[in-house]
């Protein structure tokens, strides 16, 4: 069965197959985009408590959900590096380290927007939001590893060993809304319950999640296909592929 | 009209936090092409130089 | 076992022979938290609020920028390599390396804390919880810091960039210390705090060494 894997993972394999992916991603998340934005700003009715503020939740939640999602695309990748040293897992781990820093960013600041007017103040030292900024260095820590090497497959190496040594945030942040009662509210989405929210606020937030994740897919298979073009440069399929586009 | 874009007064938050998150994902989205058109034309370079 | 008894003997001994260098993180955590009084305000009650949570920063980075003397000069010279080719764990011999930099760095900080407490004027019913906080937490940094030194070795800039990767880790071991030196001085209960810094102490021990050996061999690529 690894041999059938392998095949998929080397980098010409996956420079093919990945093109109608990132089509397809693209065309998810724009769509999806659409009907979410639809959703969240002209279709859903203003909370009873929080007014209209309610509908930052429709961006904030699904970059914060990202920011988690992207990490674990990230330890993934470090994994499949660190145990069967695949190139193209390599590059996945600084490119979602970039694409899961920024949307880690924007979970925070959407984040201080939603809780100036909920609360009162632009940022709390409680238990969620510290983690997650504990999240956004771990990810510039994970982009400044693997830039810092001459030898990029050392470098994807030692960001793989980074990750996943800081997987134990993930939980940290996932869990701390329920182990400690402090400021941001409680889970509202969860596996296993039936959700607390009502479904004409659960929907938009949904299509949004949705969206934002397909469109992580797209950047991500953008960016490393790129990535990938630059370190097999000296291959003849490479040559042949750019020379079939000039 | 004007109520959509006053949100209740929360105008600034809410059409802020939208405004980001465009920025967010049209800025990955730019990057990404850019760094897509400086490889491509970094390895030209480098080829040419064999 | 004996290999771990072999390696912190020979990491103390290198360490007391080099005991001049040993007062430098002991010197720095004095003169840093002195600075509080002198630049801010000698003020008694403001510095008693404060003074959990400016020793236990200062003792925090004294002990990162004295991470890089863990593997630094044994990389330097070439002995790192020799030791990591030796028959045996390789595991054992890191933990070894730890746990002799602990002794020698970590646990000094964490003897000169009560005197550190003096000079903050720290409520004299947090200070065993104080001694406690970093006595449990002071090992998991060194730990910690070792990750980050074993994967910046082989790089030029290496130092900073440690102490960079090294700091997110270290944010929740300071949060639920000095929380506990709080609780401590307000007379609330502290052995939740206790039982988790304990927790992760264990988890460390066991995990990290791990992550320190597959560190040192991207940096010996």
């Amino acid at each position: 069965m690894f041999t059938f894997l392998h095949k998929y993972a080397s980098p010409q394999y996956f420079y093919s197959w990945s093109a109608s992916w990132q089509k397809w991603a693209s065309i998810i998340a724009a769509l999806l985009m659409s009907v979410g934005l639809y959703y969240s700003l002209l279709n859903s009715p203003a909370d009873y408590q929080q007014g209209e503020t309610v509908r930052i939740m429709y961006v904030h939640v699904p970059a914060a959900w990202l920011s988690m999602f992207g990490y674990m695309v990230m330890a993934s990748a470090a994994i499949v590096t660190l145990i069967w040293r695949i190139k193209v897992a390599e590059i996945m781990i600084a490119q979602c380290a970039v694409i899961g820093a920024s949307f880690t960013a924007l979970a925070l600041i959407t984040g201080m927007l939603w809780g100036k007017p909920m609360w009162g103040a632009y940022w709390v030292w409680d238990a969620r939001l510290t983690s997650e900024l504990v999240l956004l260095f771990l990810y510039f820590g994970v982009i400044a590893l693997s830039g810092a090497f001459d030898d990029e497959r050392a470098g994807a190496r030692a960001a793989a060993i980074l990750t996943l040594v800081g997987i134990v945030n993930i939980p940290i942040i996932h869990y701390s809304v329920e182990w400690w009662n402090t400021l941001h509210q409680g889970p509202t989405v969860s596996k296993f319950d039936s959700p607390s929210a009502h479904p004409s606020m659960l929907i938009p937030l949904l299509v949004m999640a949705l969206a934002f994740k397909a469109y992580f897919f797209a950047v991500l298979f953008k960016r490393a296909r790129t990535e990938l073009l630059l370190r097999e440069r000296n291959t003849s399929w490479v040559k042949a592929l750019l020379k079939e586009a000039v | 009209m004007s109520e959509f874009f006053h949100m209740g007064g929360y105008a600034f938050y809410v059409w802020g936090s939208y405004g980001l998150t465009a920025g967010v994902l049209l800025a990955n989205l730019v990057f990404a092409t850019m760094r897509r058109k400086q490889i491509l034309q970094q390895i030209q370079e480098l080829s040419e130089e064999d | 076992m004996r290999l771990f008894l072999f390696i912190f003997k020979r990491d103390m001994l290198l360490a007391i022979r080099r005991r001049r260098e040993l007062a430098n993180p002991l010197v720095f955590f004095i003169m840093v938290v002195s600075m509080f009084p002198l630049g801010v305000t000698p003020d008694h009650a403001f510095l008693a609020e404060l003074s959990a949570g400016v020793i236990w920063v200062t003792a925090l980075l004294a002990a990162l920028i004295s991470m890089d003397s863990m593997f630094r000069s044994d990389y330097d010279d070439g002995s790192l390599e020799q030791l990591l080719l030796m028959p045996g764990s390789k595991v054992v011999l890191i933990s070894a390396k730890i746990a002799a930099h602990w002794v020698s760095i970590g646990l000094p900080l964490v003897i000169i804390a009560p005197l550190m407490s003096f000079l903050l004027f720290l409520p004299p019913q947090a200070l065993p919880s104080l001694i406690i906080t970093l006595l449990i937490s002071t090992p998991i940094l060194s730990l910690l810091g070792a990750v980050g030194v074993a994967l910046t070795l082989s790089l030029r800039g290496g130092g900073v960039l440690s102490s960079l990767l090294t700091l997110p880790f270290y944010v929740p071991v300071l949060i639920f210390s000095t929380m506990a030196i709080n609780a401590a001085a307000v007379n609330q209960p502290v052995s939740g705090y206790y039982a988790l810094l304990a927790a992760f102490l264990i988890v460390s021990i066991l995990l990290v060494p791990f992550a320190v050996v597959a560190a040192l061999r991207v940096s010996y690529n």
